[in-house]
């Protein structure tokens, strides 16, 4: 063993180099405040190796990357903890970068002869910003998209070259699969390339000079191996510890981890959109440049502070230049706290943001959902959601319905809205609840009553004739409990609501017959009224016409199917619904086909569900 | 600098892991190396887990095609239109493809051929060699393998020249109301037996 380490020494030398970086000379003896810079080199390594790990089963591409990252995430052995190890760390990373920062401009090493190395610091600095800034597109979740449109949005602002700048990082006009393929290929090939370049360079030149001695005779010199070296990896014991602990605060599983949002979508806004933390500073710093002065914000005085601290070392010659150097680095970390915490805040008051960001988690968890019932087809995950009716219908119903309807109280996404509700409350429509109500209290708050509070309609539902026959044969007892029962059945058992539950088919017989021809105390049953058709009417109850055209009364045909609602949206004022009596304008030309039925679809619950 | 180092503590270049002080520095060289070791492992650990995610049974049945009854066979012809000629018919099924899944897709294909007027044969038509698609040559009535030559006759019996290691693999037929089903699989090419892919 010992020749064949000899031969081998012969021919490489590296015992001597090995010696070197082993016995690197630490005067003054070895010292916790040491540790930064090994546990900087510590933390690259790690996202080296947790990087190429996910490379390996990353797909940069805008109907795949979302998706790799989602297998990742919840089908591969310990995707999860891989993804928030390679996640918290570059969160660490930047932490310890500041710290290392600090350290060496509060000791002055950044003084001769080592203002090289500071400078190399300074690129490694921007290169690992740069690595965390194309690192947050690359899941291609809404959160990760919005966020880098901002910041590629604001290098189009740079003089002269703006817009030639901001289409080579995006590879073309607008996001899509080029701006991946980019990103990814800085974020894993040229900016981790430059990055060993520049440690390399770092370390070498950190050799040098030797450590920045704080107090030489603090304790006996001693060498970095083992007296540094065991200080060293206590650190990168801390740090990993750190953030282990914080891939599984959220739970150890694929709930753990980095978050993964719901797939970007161009078309779907995303108001919960934020840099990652510690980019917060500069995303509330802008909003202090109005109009052409953005430029400011975003360049210009950022640019003189970096170009600043590259000439701290020639600050530092002068008598109070490194007094200077120190508060004023001072001063630029108590500004981004205090901007950081100014975002924090404005984020805390700002109601529209919290419930962006309840609507982010929503699809976040309901498009988790989608997969494991449909699966991912070609067109990505993405579409899931865009043809979900339970993510899409309230949207919708709150652009259109929601200007007159409710939906239990709400406009469809949640929000309350000002002013009173001019027409029904569809939260129930299509159950026992809905139908019962129409029956027992068609003036009430959720149905007609609503109608009141519009100078047009006025009380022309409210008093209608609908009302009035419940006054005089429902509030009266006229129809027994058993017979409202019945038609509540029966009229439910037409709806294609999910949620309606069991079918009592004895009720429903008994509902059909109430229905077609009342009792000996009501006077007039529902079919004067209202038409109905049925597949299955075994009595014949319903062969003679209704005589529903002169009263205007809606057809029950079908009631609460969605054949039923997707005809009345069309046209409430056709004959066979409201006819002359409609209040409501028609909505085929406002919607499209798949939009309408995505409404119908919302209204009745009808979306895909886990078992 | 490894000179000035050396006259430091006290210790030629060849035995660089002797340390200065050999009592009071055992105990943080072995510590070093362990915490050392442990906090270089975890992440690789982790990495290395992901990795061998393909190799999990949970994850291969995962990513079975889905379209087949509950025997495993699917439809793939009615019994009119095969003669004794063979005719080669594309499997139908949901494929999936790690977190794709691409519905009624082709996921391979077979030779359907008649036997008499009520049997059916089928083969697999990958080549159990090196996995390439065999044709059916009519001039030489037999299958014939364009990248290695291998032939094969009617029958799936391989030709003994054949680089082939074993014959084509035949499939199990089940013919119901005229229709043709086949117990599909893909098979591991390169070995004389006959495993399931």
């Amino acid at each position: 063993m010992k020749a064949l380490l000899n031969w081998l020494d012969d021919r490489t030398g590296y015992k001597a180099l090995m010696h070197e970086a082993l016995y690197e000379r630490v005067p003054g003896g070895a010292r916790w405040r040491y540790v930064w810079g090994s546990t900087l080199v510590f933390t690259f390594s790690v996202q080296l190796v947790t990087g190429l790990f996910l490379w390996m089963a990353y797909n940069p591409s805008s109907q795949t990357a979302w998706e790799s990252v989602y297998y990742i995430q919840h089908e591969m052995l310990l995707g999860w903890l891989l993804r928030g190890i390679h996640h918290f760390t570059a969160q660490a990373m930047v932490v310890l970068l500041v710290v290392h920062l600090l350290q060496v401009i509060i000791d002055g090493a950044y003084k001769a002869p080592r203002e090289v190395n500071f400078w190399v610091g300074l690129i490694l600095m921007q290169i690992v910003l740069g690595l965390s800034l194309t690192g947050y597109l690359l899941p291609w979740d809404q959160k990760g998209y919005w966020a880098t449109k901002v910041a590629t949005s604001i290098a189009g602002i740079a003089p002269g070259v703006g817009d030639q700048l901001q289409s080579l990082a995006v590879g073309g006009p607008d996001y899509g699969h080029q701006t991946l393929s980019r990103f990814f290929a800085l974020h894993a090939g040229l900016l981790p390339a430059l990055l060993v370049g520049f440690l390399a360079l770092h370390i070498y030149v950190f050799r040098r000079h030797g450590i920045t001695v704080r107090d030489p005779i603090h304790l006996p010199d001693t060498t970095f191996w083992p007296d540094q070296m065991f200080k060293d990896t206590v650190a990168c014991l801390a740090v990993l510890a750190a953030v282990l602990g914080l891939a599984v605060l959220h739970g150890a599983g694929p709930e753990g981890g980095a978050e993964l949002g719901a797939p970007a979508d161009p078309a779907e806004n995303y108001s919960a959109a934020r840099p990652e933390w510690y980019f917060l500073f500069l995303f509330q710093f802008l909003k202090y440049f109005p109009g052409k002065t953005e430029i400011f914000g975003a360049m210009v005085i950022p640019g003189v502070i970096m170009a600043f601290l590259f000439l701290m070392p020639f600050v530092g010659r002068w008598k109070l230049g490194h007094r200077f150097n120190v508060a004023f680095i001072m001063g630029i970390l108590a500004g981004i706290g205090i901007l950081t915490a100014q975002a924090r805040l404005a984020d805390s008051k700002d109601a529209d943001y919290q419930a962006a960001v309840a609507d982010a988690d929503r699809k976040a968890e309901r498009v988790k959902e989608l997969v494991q019932i449909q699966g991912i087809g070609a067109a990505g995950a993405a579409k899931l959601l865009r043809d979900d009716p339970k993510t899409r219908g309230g949207a919708l119903f709150a652009v259109k319905c929601a200007t007159c309807h409710r939906y239990d109280g709400h406009d469809g996404t949640g929000r309350s809205l000002p002013g009173k509700a001019t027409a029904s409350d569809l939260g129930s429509f299509g159950t026992r609840e809905w139908v019962r109500g129409m029956i027992t209290d068609p003036a009430g708050p959720a149905h007609f009553g609503a109608t009141r509070n519009s100078a047009e309609i006025g009380d022309r539902f409210e008093n209608g004739e609908m009302a009035q026959w419940v006054a005089e044969n429902v509030t009266s007892k006229k129809m027994t409990d058993d017979q409202l029962d019945a038609v509540v059945e029966f009229l439910t058992s037409l709806s294609d609501h999910r949620e309606k539950g069991a079918l009592d088919d004895e009720k429903i017989a008994k509902g059909r017959e109430f229905f077609a021809l009342g009792s000996e105390a009501v006077g007039g049953s529902c079919y004067d009224c209202h038409a109905m058709k049925l597949d299955h009417d075994p009595e014949g109850l319903f062969n003679e016409p209704s005589a529903q055209v002169a009263v205007a009364a809606p057809e029950l045909t079908g009631y609460g199917s969605a054949k039923w609602l997707d005809e009345f949206i069309r046209n409430p004022g056709a004959k066979k619904f409201y006819g002359s009596h409609n209040a409501m304008p028609g909505f085929s030309e406002q919607f499209s086909d798949r939009e309408l039925g995505m409404i119908v679809d919302w209204l009745l619950h009808r979306w895909p569900e886990r078992q | 600098m490894s000179q000035e180092t050396d006259s430091i503590d006290g210790h030629a270049a060849s035995d660089f892991f002797a340390p200065a002080e050999p009592r009071r520095g055992f105990v943080k060289q072995v510590l070093a190396i362990a915490i050392g070791g442990l906090v270089g492992l975890v992440p690789a650990a982790v990495g290395l887990a992901t990795f061998l995610n393909p190799l999990r049974r949970s994850v291969k049945a995962k990513l079975q095609p889905s379209g087949s009854d509950a025997d495993g066979f699917y439809k793939v012809a009615t019994l009119d239109s095969l003669s004794e000629t063979p005719q080669a018919f594309k499997i139908i099924a949901d494929r999936k493809d790690a977190f794709n899944t691409f519905p009624k897709e082709a996921i391979g294909a077979v030779f359907l051929s008649r036997v008499g007027s009520h049997d059916v044969r089928a083969f697999n038509v990958t080549c159990p060699h090196a996995g390439c698609s065999v044709d059916y040559r009519p001039a030489k009535n037999a299958y014939h393998c364009p990248c290695h030559n291998s032939q094969f006759a009617l029958d799936g019996q391989r030709d003994p020249k054949s680089p082939s290691p074993r014959d084509l693999d035949s499939l199990e037929v089940k013919v119901d109301g005229g229709q043709v089903f086949v117990k599909f699989h893909n098979y591991k090419p390169g070995h004389e037996e006959k495993t399931i892919q």
